[in-house]
């Protein structure tokens, strides 16, 4: 790392001398008086849920497309549907019949990739999970131990945070992911008799606006999309996307990644009902 | 016979309430909280009460301050343990039964009382290569779009308080970052000259490498503390480190540049040349 102290005939200033005594009481006095602990500990029961609903679905292995009962339903945490489960029933993908695990593992690698290094989600479990910070103005968990082996920090700049910075490459990724589940809403509406409308397709279609709106509000999207131009008057059109799109939607990044979040879990539990017949799902049309 | 209710009714003139600070009282050579208790005033600001202490309870007491219209950044504290501007802070928006703690901002070396060295940020400032405009129109002119500034603009509503700077875990928790980490006021100072429509100096690899912007774990701490609600992380911090990520992460990136014969991104060593050190160091004496 270079630094500018580092040149031999510069100074050390000293406001960036070390260890002078620094103003208040000592940092492991937490003066806040609010619940600053309640959100970190909502957003730890919420990605903690998930994540053991998520466990639970992606190695059932079974009950993930509702075929069975005359529906073209596909649940989120399977698609691509990679097996003959879906074959056998007019699925377009399909035919993966060397793989012995769940098909759900290969295929949630990459969701997976876009949402742990989202920049959303990296405040979220750095606060919630790491502790580093808690809350604002809390302190780091083991900072204000001396020996404790969490008092060094060096953020996202060595391995392995660094490899936060491909959260673009797992964009380009979640793109075609949100477009494998806008094709599933679309075939949501297929029935064994002609087009048609169930509470399923409802929740599909759902499923995949709220994908859509969490992948276009990405911060790497913002970047790529015109946010990483030093002008903006020499292309107009870039300029109107990154400003009435997605910026707009990056403005709610944080509510669509809750809210696809939840729902593709939603989406995945009311396949399960449907294909295991605990359930009718009820037709519209 | 009736009994005189002699408790303070609401509306009770005749009944001041009181309220209670606890001041941090101290220098470098150590200090507590001091409790000063004082009549409750309508409208004050945490700043009003803290002058009244000064005048009428202890006229020693420390206090920086200046315009007492939140433009100036001078009065900088935690109040409750929240880093806050004191003129900002309306007594009435806190909980008056318990005593109100103002201490001193715990990132910065104190000199007495509420007052800290703030010369860390002036120094960091220094390492930031000034505005290197691209030659002017035939006119004698500079002409920019009001859609190019429109960003930067944003980021120029920073009145320098330092909150973020104090609020940031990478140098509040760990001081040991302090020569590496310029916090995130200066790097959303780079974030405005990379999106400045006449800079001509690329400074992508030296916010990297010389001002540590992958320290920042997005943890938003910096948006939270700022009283000119600047969304620092979203608008600058992460802009700014999708650009680095164009020059130092992303092969891609890296491989359009080479084919389509870009300039190559500028190097920290040239960037650091041209620093007030850098300068002064290349001077022949």
């Amino acid at each position: 790392m270079t630094t500018l102290n580092a040149e031999p005939d510069t100074p050390v200033p000293v406001g960036i001398e070390k260890n002078r005594v620094r103003g208040g009481p000592p940092r492991s006095e937490i003066l806040r008086r609010d619940k600053w602990w309640a959100q970190p500990l909502a957003i730890f029961s919420g990605l903690l849920a998930f994540i053991v609903y998520a466990t639970w679905a992606a190695l059932r292995n079974g009950h993930f497309y509702a075929g069975n009962v005359g529906r073209d339903y596909l649940s989120p945490f399977y698609s691509p549907c990679l097996t003959n489960s879906c074959t056998s029933n007019g699925y377009v993908w399909g035919g993966w019949t060397w793989w012995r695990l769940s098909p759900a593992i290969p295929i949630l690698i990459f969701p997976l990739s876009f949402r742990l290094s989202c920049y959303y989600y990296r405040k979220s479990y750095y606060r919630s999970f790491w502790l580093s910070p808690p809350s604002c103005a809390v302190p780091d968990a083991g900072s204000t131990k001396a020996k404790s082996p969490r008092n060094k920090y060096s953020g996202e700049t060595k391995f392995p945070l660094i490899f936060q910075n491909i959260h673009r490459y797992t964009w380009y990724f979640a793109v075609i992911f949100a477009g494998i589940l806008t094709f599933d809403a679309v075939a949501a509406f297929r029935f064994h008799n002609g087009i048609g409308m169930g509470l399923g397709t409802l929740i599909f279609v759902v499923n995949a606006l709220l994908i859509w709106a969490y992948t276009l509000g990405c911060h790497s999207c913002r970047h790529l999309c015109g946010g990483g131009l030093r002008t903006f008057s020499s292309a107009n059109s870039r300029h109107f996307i990154w400003k009435n799109f997605v910026s707009k939607l990056n403005e709610h990044h944080q509510l669509f990644a809750w809210l696809s979040l939840f729902w593709i879990a939603f989406a995945d539990f009311y396949t399960w009902l449907v294909a295991t017949g605990a359930i009718h799902d009820p037709r519209f049309f | 016979m009736s009994v005189e209710n002699t408790q303070p009714q609401v509306g009770d003139d005749t009944q001041q309430k009181q309220v209670t600070l606890k001041i941090w009282r101290g220098d470098a050579s150590g200090g507590k909280f001091v409790d000063y208790t004082l009549d409750y005033l309508d409208g004050e600001v945490v700043l009003d009460a803290v002058h009244r202490v000064q005048s009428e309870q202890a006229p020693d007491l420390g206090v920086r301050w200046n315009c007492k219209a939140g433009k100036c950044g001078s009065c900088s504290s935690e109040i409750n343990g929240k880093p806050s501007l004191m003129c900002m802070t309306r007594m009435s928006t806190l909980d008056l039964e318990e005593p109100i703690t103002v201490s001193p901002m715990r990132t910065f070396p104190i000199i007495k009382d509420l007052v800290t060295d703030v010369s860390f940020n002036f120094e960091v400032a220094k390492k930031i290569p000034a505005l290197q405009p691209k030659p002017r129109e035939k006119d004698g002119t500079y002409r920019m779009s009001q859609i190019d500034i429109d960003r930067g603009q944003e980021f120029r509503k920073c009145i320098e308080c330092f909150l973020c700077q104090n609020v940031c875990h990478v140098i509040r928790d760990h001081e040991e970052n302090k020569p590496n980490f310029a916090g995130p006021r200066f790097l959303m100072r780079i974030a405005e000259l990379e999106m400045h429509p006449l800079d001509t100096l690329d400074r992508r690899r030296y916010a990297f490498d010389v001002m540590g912007v992958g320290y920042c774990n997005i943890t938003k701490c910096c948006t939270e503390v700022c009283p000119e609600h600047i969304h620092i992380t979203d608008n600058a911090i992460i802009p700014l480190k999708e650009r680095v990520v164009d020059v130092r992460f992303d092969p891609v990136a890296w491989l359009g540049r080479t084919i389509l014969r870009r300039p190559k991104p500028t190097s920290s060593e040239e960037v650091i040349k041209l620093t007030p050190a850098g300068r002064s160091a290349n001077t022949p004496s």
